[in-house]
């Protein structure tokens, strides 16, 4: 009766097959006319109950090769070779029948927007239940079964959950739901497209967490996509590195890791600031250029312009080599016994190293008890409540917190374009800085700029770079004529653009160098505070790296103060001399770097450092946070942290709320929990197991 | 030091690749078979309103009492009408005062409503309220009521036409413009203008208007078919264009009531060279949204 039990003992009855073979998979998109071969000859198989990650920057298939696998390809995307094997059976092959089982029953996909994948008009309930009606199912058990299914994925409360339409759900509820269906079918294969991308670290720390269990209860296979090496390595046995829709190299994900050997694998894993590395030691390294045109790729070995070990041997393409003798071992470079020694496009040392600044600066803008609450339809959002922060002169100050927790809000009412609630002070050098920039002076306007998160959205799509920086210098730097001239030429190469991109529009550049002109705009009437909201966070690690180091440089040189707004706990620590962390619009730390990063901590920021996923591979045991971030409309009581607090103490958390008590001079923690208590709990990881839920 | 300045991320390969796309475009307009036809027609008229005199075999004014209400023939290939004017040749003249008037028209109502659409957009709160209050009230007038009432009232005269049509269009672009505007003074580059001090104007003008360019370009070429429509209706009804025009509405005022005596070549090829300027704007308009669109 039930499909999906005939194809599970189907494949039962067989010799264990793969749940994926892949072999020299050739995809090509026709665009305009044109072939464009943007998957080359890749290979690569996932084993029985094996996960095995996909991993790659923008642009280098990834997602592409997903959708050939389940032939899901746009129109104009054709597999052009190679074969597809899932579950023992040759995908290509198959007619639209068969295709259409093979979706049913035997592969599943998990994309990264849950919110897409669910309709909004049917409640959740009903979608999970059209998966086991499809597989066959009466309707009746199919709701029964759903409701299993829903708490199989540590749902609190499904029958509330299914009776609720999507847009009533957040963004890890939606993505357990989609996981939910997705297992639904019991698959032989699922493929998980980036499905924690779109989600908050605690969050994502949680749905890996899931995905992890449910690995080991239903012993499915995984093809796992995302970007985020940290990802990867956690929930990955073995990996493939993607490079302009070739593999490089592939292996267990933990020797990739500890010790690459293709040298774009070795870039890449230079490029992301590690636990131990700070501005202020040595800078990041890059990979000099970037990825070629999809489609478009040099003949010969693909990275070799890229690559500091390249030689005449290079024109050659080369094959995929075993390396170390090892079959499951393997690099698409002549040099992989030596790719370890890759040179460094960037002196790891800096020549004039800021160092630890021994004072500290005078105090430029002090932000006291800055509240903002939004009205909207009805309802009172508290953005921000009572936060104060002081930021001196060419010090760093990172803001951190999950999405709804105020960073931006904070960013905003301190740059002018967000007018906080009254009783709200800020000041600069000491003098008040009116609510909007209109009523501020030319001085003050000079003092404060931004480089926004996503460059489209920040450079005027209609307007030249030469057009977008000249206004800036004018505006705000008093320059014109042949002075405007030369500063511009300055500008332009102290941020390493060239005079050619001068007449491009935003549109014709990269990411990367499209957030380079918005830092020369913010740069340009040489401003004291530069905030940056997230500046890195559409970009790939490799151009993220390179523009780290562009601000290091520019705020070792100008001396300016940066608020540096962050998800990502590793950029922010090496960037950061100090560090404000935020929750529901209050700051629950704030303190130097090191110290917020090192336990005695506030229980918010360790499991914040802890749900971060690395690639260093520590035992640790995590903390986990339950539950969802409250709604900023109506926050918990007391202590707004107690709902998820994995070190709840009782009615106090509940009844009163913390103050902001100094831990060290200068280093203050909003907890119930004293000091030496919050040191003996966080000292040693072990005793993090018995926390309380 | 060299080794320090990292070579920037090449962009040539990246814009060429953007720059094609942008060509495509038009490419997309050149090869879409419903812009072709749209242009070729409008560009027939257009060259008729132009140089008509010269290509009409006959003077469309000249009367032959000779030779009224001819059958189409070799001579007369749209036959005559009743005072012996050659058909054929007020055809071809009479595109020209319905394409002065009509693109005019839609030109000032688009000026006009570009700007109401900027500052109800922009400044939101009260501006847009009271000015919305305005733009609702004129959306609830019927564009040939209106009209009429106001060419009776103002006298009948081409100018009167372009300023009441322009005047109605208004209201309908101002709607337009203002949800273009209020997605994009959400865009951080807005947000920027205003950290260096920009005034309202400057960021309206010259930052959000070139953004918004695109509906509004789809809206005129909308508009400009309804004015074409509506500038013939108010003829017809003998409050546009006035005689001794060709125009071809006044022609089919002037002839409808001989039709039933069998003359419909009098109606019909005035009817016909409406229906074909008002759809080739038509076509035109779909193909430049479709590729503007993607």
């Amino acid at each position: 009766m039930s499909t999906v039990s005939d194809t599970v003992t189907q494949g039962d009855a067989r010799p264990p097959a793969d749940a994926l073979d892949v072999e020299n998979l050739e995809i090509t998109y026709r665009v305009r006319g044109r072939a464009l071969h943007v998957v080359r000859d890749v290979s690569f198989r996932v084993g029985r109950g094996e996960s095995f990650g996909l991993v790659g920057e923008s642009g280098c298939g990834k997602s592409t090769i997903a959708l050939g696998i389940v032939r899901y390809l746009a129109r104009n995307g054709r597999v052009t070779g190679g074969k597809v094997e899932i579950d023992g059976r040759d995908v290509l092959a198959m007619n639209a029948g068969e295709l259409r089982k093979l979706r049913q029953s035997t592969v599943s996909m998990v994309y990264q927007e849950p919110g897409r994948a669910l309709n909004p008009t049917i409640k959740v309930g009903r979608q999970v239940a059209e998966v086991f009606e499809i597989a066959g199912a009466p309707k009746a058990q199919a709701l029964d079964r759903s409701q299993e299914m829903l708490e199989k994925v540590r749902i609190s409360n499904p029958a509330g959950v299914m009776n609720r339409y999507p847009h009533q759900l957040s963004g890890g509820m939606l993505q357990r739901v989609v996981i939910a269906m997705a297992l639904a079918a019991e698959p032989a294969l699922l493929i998980l497209d980036e499905p924690t991308t779109a989600l908050d670290a605690t969050v994502e720390a949680e749905v890996l967490d899931l995905i992890l269990a449910l690995r080991t209860e239903f012993g499915t296979s995984f093809l796992f996509i995302s970007h985020n090496l940290g990802v990867i390595a956690k929930m990955c046995d073995r990996v493939g590195v993607l490079y302009a829709g070739e593999m490089v190299e592939e292996g267990r994900a933990r020797e990739v890791f500890s010790g690459p050997r293709h040298p774009y694998t070795v870039g890449l894993l230079r490029c992301i600031p590690r636990r131990d590395t700070l501005k202020a030691h040595r800078s990041l390294d890059t990979i000099p250029g970037s990825l070629p045109a999809p489609g478009l790729v040099p003949d010969g070995c693909i990275f070799a312009d890229r690559c500091g070990l390249v030689e005449d041997r290079c024109i050659e393409a080369p094959p995929l080599y075993d390396v170390d003798g090892r079959p499951d071992r393997r690099s698409r470079c002549h040099f992989h016994e030596r790719a370890g020694t890759l040179p460094r496009v960037i002196p790891p040392e800096r020549e004039d190293a800021p160092g630890e600044r021994p004072d500290r600066g005078a105090v430029l803008i002090n932000a006291a008890e800055v509240s903002k609450t939004f009205h909207m339809e009805g309802e009172t959002i508290y953005g921000l409540v009572d936060v104060s922060v002081e930021l001196r002169a060419g010090e760093t100050l990172g803001l951190v917190g999950e999405s709804g927790s105020g960073k931006t809000t904070l960013a905003r009412a301190l740059l002018g374009l967000t007018a906080p609630d009254k009783g709200s002070e800020i000041t600069l050098d000491g003098e008040p800085l009116s609510a909007t920039t209109s009523e501020r002076t030319r001085e003050q306007e000079k003092a404060l700029q931004i480089v926004f998160q996503n460059p489209d959205s920040a450079l005027n799509r209609r307007h030249s770079v030469q057009r977008l920086i000249s206004r800036a210098l004018s505006r705000l730097g008093g320059y014109s004529g042949e002075a405007l001239t030369a500063r511009l030429r300055k500008l332009i190469s102290d941020v390493r653009l060239s005079e050619r991109h001068l007449s491009m529009r935003p549109a014709q550049l990269s990411g990367g160098l499209k957030q380079r002109v918005a830092i020369a705009r913010a740069f340009a009437g040489d401003p004291r505070i530069v905030v940056c909201d997230e500046p890195t966070s559409a970009l790939d690690v490799s151009v993220q790296a390179a523009i780290l180091n562009l601000l290091t440089d520019l705020q070792h040189r100008e001396d300016v103060s940066y608020l540096f707004i962050s998800h990502d706990l590793g950029v922010v620590r090496y960037l950061a001399d100090r560090i404000a962390v935020l929750y529901l619009g209050r700051i629950m730390e704030i303190g130097p770097a090191d110290q917020v990063f090192n336990p005695p901590h506030h229980p918010y920021t360790e499991a914040l450092l802890s749900a971060v996923p690395t690639l260093e591979y520590s035992d640790g045991e995590r903390i986990r946070l339950e539950g969802e971030i409250p709604s900023p409309a109506d926050p918990p009581t007391g202590c707004v942290f107690h709902t998820r607090c994995p070190r709840f103490l009782g009615d106090v958390c509940v009844n009163t709320e913390p103050p902001l008590a100094e831990a060290e001079p200068g280093h203050a923690i909003r907890c119930h929990i004293p000091l030496e208590e919050l040191r003996r709990l966080q000292g040693k990881e072990v005793s993090v197991a018995g926390a309380d839920d | 030091m060299s080794i320090v300045d990292i070579p920037v991320e090449d962009a040539g390969a990246l814009a060429a690749g953007r720059r094609e796309i942008r060509r495509d475009i038009f490419r997309d307009l050149r090869r879409s078979p419903t812009f072709i036809v749209g242009s070729i027609i409008l560009l027939f008229w257009i060259i008729c309103a132009i140089f008509g005199p010269v290509i009409a075999p006959h003077s469309p004014y000249a009367q032959n009492l000779l030779g009224i209400n001819k059958a189409p023939s070799s001579a007369h290939w749209f036959g005559t009408d009743q005072l012996g004017r050659d058909m054929f040749s007020r055809v071809i003249v009479g595109s020209r005062d319905i394409l002065i008037i009509a693109p005019l028209a839609t030109l000032l109502g688009t000026v006009l409503g570009t700007v109401v659409g900027l500052f109800m957009g922009y400044f939101r709160g009260l501006v847009d309220d009271v000015l919305g209050r305005f733009v609702e009230a004129f959306l609830a007038l019927p564009v040939v009521v209106t009209g009429v009432i106001a060419l009776s009232t103002l006298g009948r005269s081409n100018l009167v036409i372009i300023v009441v049509i322009g005047l109605l269009f208004t209201p309908l672009i101002a709607r337009t413009v203002r949800a273009a505007v209020l997605l994009e003074r959400e865009l951080d580059y807005v947000a920027a203008a205003h950290l260096r001090g920009e005034r309202a104007p400057y960021i309206m003008f010259v930052e959000i208007l070139p953004n918004v360019f695109a509906p509004i370009m789809v809206e005129f070429t909308v508009r400009l078919a309804y004015a074409i429509f509506a500038v013939l209706t108010l003829t017809y009804l003998t409050l546009g264009v006035q005689p001794p025009s060709p125009d071809w509405a006044l022609d089919i005022n002037a002839n409808y009531g001989v039709v039933p005596a069998g003359y419909w070549w009098e109606v019909l090829f005035d009817a016909l060279a409406i229906a074909s300027l008002v759809v080739s704007i038509t076509l035109i308009s779909d193909s430049v949204q479709g590729a503007l669109e993607g």
